[in-house]
């Protein structure tokens, strides 16, 4: 039996994620994670890992990835090539058999962490190609007859960005797990895990200025956590003085070193244009 | 009691199955979790919702089966039973309440009283699965009364208990979207038309072989995997008499997201006119001309109207005629722009095929469609989707 997961010193989880992440641990059902860009998703599988000591395997999902890749890949061109070559490995077609990160989950000596990462990326038919293998655990190679047979199921995180559905028979088999965005209290526990002895006065500040950035109507891509993260490294290595940031509204002056949290020029001109009016309104 | 959750959360729309109960059992049995309210609703959060729009009806059906009382989640509850009005004040009213509400005269009346202040308060706000809080003058409690659950009284226990999920901070994540989006899924698989497109990734045998037996040496040959490489542009219809199909048209518009890669939508309302807009919240401010969507996209894009035809005839024969805005040509002039444009169009019409006949511009559309007007229903939709497949001359 591995320990419980209760989040990590660099990575703060909230009761919630905790119940989910044991139950997937314990009962070694996929934990299917949800939410917001930058609100830590692909990290908590890093910091499970880490937490329970285990090694990861990373497999992350691209919109061309198939589900036989996470298997095992057959590279016949290699073969008809040194077939041609007369090369003597040609005779054993193990050769040419690629592990995919699924093989590798199930053979490795230490039990590790799978990280499927972005799942909805890949053509609608992709989960469902995974049904079987992330069931039982097991697949056949058919070009050496093998069986690929899981020692020990493996821990299963899986991470989805919504832009696709998932097929309920996929869903059935996860626990599933939404990361909200944090509120105040959550964030400033982040805040402190990763900067630790930080200006509580340049937090409060600057945690101000953030949500209310995050309320202006009409931004294309909200500012998140890990946003926010690098906007407060930023203003700690610039050593921006603190009134600065005090009784700034977003929508009457631009935050300072905004590219930090604003990734889209769009945006930056809509604030832009919101202080303008609010200073017109002033005056 | 477990198997009743399920069957509750069913009922409200939440598709778990047999398979996560057993998950929960097991979960259960092997004390993933510590004895404790919030953990269970956590687990049972995890295992039987796998969808963050569901969020916040598995909060109010948690809510609802866990305190063991009734609420009218979706329908109105006929009666106010007996034994609970009494439970509610014997349970949660402290001695001094009691002796207030004592005062008011004998029990029967009391319960009567309540009764009726209850069922009052719940015609007032029909329809809304929000707690009602009456807060004050009332002699049976005084933080307010909620008909999902039996909060009378200030400080109980089950509060504390209860605070997380009562919270329902997913409020507004419940998109009210059906699951049930696959057979429309299916439906829209017919099609698929796969074409080779994209990074040359798959062997091709045969012009391998064609090009070694040329060339004498081997010669390899890559093509690009198939793919559905249908386009489709898809028009919904908006406001008005759409709402009663809103339901409907979301599902098939979740199914359509998932299904192609090349979709593009965009909103109209009652009938197609120079510009269209793909953000109702700005439908104002950001138009986009009818004009650059039939040079934008190419030929063979396949073009889906969703809409009720229900309109007034000028609507579409004149121009001027549109109940919005002064359109300078008539909505038939842009339809049969669109339609010559396109040769793969379909409309598809949430109402039922028999009344048709009877308005007169659904007739008049349906003409301009060249009859190419479907029901949406299941079998419908497969008929359009023949029809937006068929080659094209």
């Amino acid at each position: 039996m591995t320990q419980r997961f209760n989040g990590t010193e660099n990575y703060v989880a909230t009761d919630d994620l905790k119940v989910a992440v044991n139950a997937a641990v314990t009962l070694r059902r996929p934990l299917l994670v949800k939410g917001e860009p930058g609100t830590g998703k692909t990290v908590l599988a890093h910091e499970i890992a880490k937490a329970i000591d285990a090694p990861l395997i990373e497999w992350g999902v691209k919109s061309t990835t198939k589900a036989q890749q996470g298997l095992y890949e057959y590279d016949a061109v290699a073969r008809l090539r040194d077939g041609q070559l007369g090369d003597e490995r040609v005779h054993d077609i193990s050769n040419y058999i690629r592990k995919g990160k699924l093989w590798e989950a199930f053979t490795s000596p230490q039990l590790p962490v799978l990280l499927i990462d972005e799942i909805d990326k890949a053509d609608i038919e992709f989960p469902n190609d995974l049904l079987q293998e992330l069931d039982r655990m097991q697949f056949d190679v058919y070009e050496t007859g093998e069986r690929i047979v899981a020692k020990e199921r493996p821990i299963v995180v899986i991470t989805s960005n919504n832009e696709k559905e998932l097929p309920d028979a996929f869903l059935r088999r996860c626990f599933f797990h939404y990361i909200k965005f944090p509120d105040d209290e959550t964030m400033r526990e982040i805040i402190d895990v990763h900067f630790p002895g930080i200006q509580k006065r340049l937090v409060t500040h600057a945690l101000e200025v953030f949500y209310k950035v995050r309320e202006v109507p009409g931004l294309k891509k909200k500012p998140s956590t890990s946003e926010l993260l690098d906007w407060l490294k930023l203003l700690l290595v610039e050593d921006m003085p603190l009134d600065v940031l005090q009784s700034q509204d977003p929508t009457s002056a631009i935050p300072p070193l905004h590219g930090a949290l604003l990734k889209n020029e769009a945006d930056v001109m809509l604030l832009e244009r919101l202080a303008f009016m609010a200073r017109r309104e002033n005056r | 009691m477990l198997l009743n959750f399920l069957d509750e959360l069913r009922k409200a729309g939440i598709r778990a199955s047999l398979k996560e109960h057993l998950t929960l059992l097991e979960a259960l049995d092997s004390d993933v979790i510590e004895r404790r309210p919030e953990e269970f609703y956590y687990l049972a959060r995890a295992t039987y919702v796998k969808d963050e729009g569901l969020l916040d009806r598995f909060d109010q059906v948690f809510d609802k089966v866990f305190r063991g009382v009734f609420s009218e989640l979706g329908e109105k509850q006929a009666s106010i039973p007996e034994e609970w009005l009494r439970a509610v004040t014997e349970k949660f009213l402290t001695d001094e309440e009691r002796a207030a509400i004592e005062e008011l005269g004998d029990r029967d009346e009391i319960m009567e009283t309540l009764r009726k202040r209850l069922e009052e308060q719940d015609e007032e706000h029909h329809g809304g699965n929000k707690w009602i809080g009456t807060g004050g003058t009332s002699p049976f409690g005084h933080s307010g009364y909620n008909p999902a659950g039996v909060r009378i009284g200030g400080e109980s226990r089950h509060r504390r208990a209860i605070k997380v999920w009562e919270k329902r901070e997913f409020a507004n994540l419940d998109s009210s979207r059906e699951l049930g989006t696959r057979n429309i899924k299916v439906a829209l698989r017919r099609l698929r038309r796969f074409a080779r497109e994209g990074a040359a990734e798959e062997l091709d045998l045969d012009a391998t072989i064609r090009g070694t037996a040329k060339q004498g040496w081997l010669d390899i040959r890559m093509r690009p995997e198939r793919h559905n490489a249908v386009k489709l542009l898809l028009f919904l219809d908006v406001g008005g008499s759409m709402d009663d199909h809103v339901k409907v048209t979301e599902e098939l518009f979740s199914a359509a997201t998932s299904e192609f890669k090349n979709m593009e939508f965009f909103y109209f309302h009652n009938c197609l006119y120079e510009s269209v807009w793909k953000d109702n919240s700005r439908r104002w401010g950001e138009r986009v001309p009818t004009w650059d969507l039939l040079h934008k996209f190419g030929h063979d894009y396949k073009i889906v109207f969703v809409g009720d035809a229900a309109m007034s005839p000028y609507e579409i024969a004149w121009p001027g005629g549109s109940v919005e805005h002064m359109n300078e040509e008539a909505g038939e002039v842009w339809l049969q722009r669109v339609v010559d444009t396109y040769p793969a169009v379909a409309w598809l019409n949430p109402k039922p095929q028999r009344t048709w006949e009877y308005s007169q511009s659904t007739q008049m559309i349906r003409q301009i469609m060249g009859g190419r007007m479907f029901p949406m229903t299941l079998d419908g939709l497969d008929d359009a989707m023949r029809e937006l497949s068929r080659k094209q001359g």
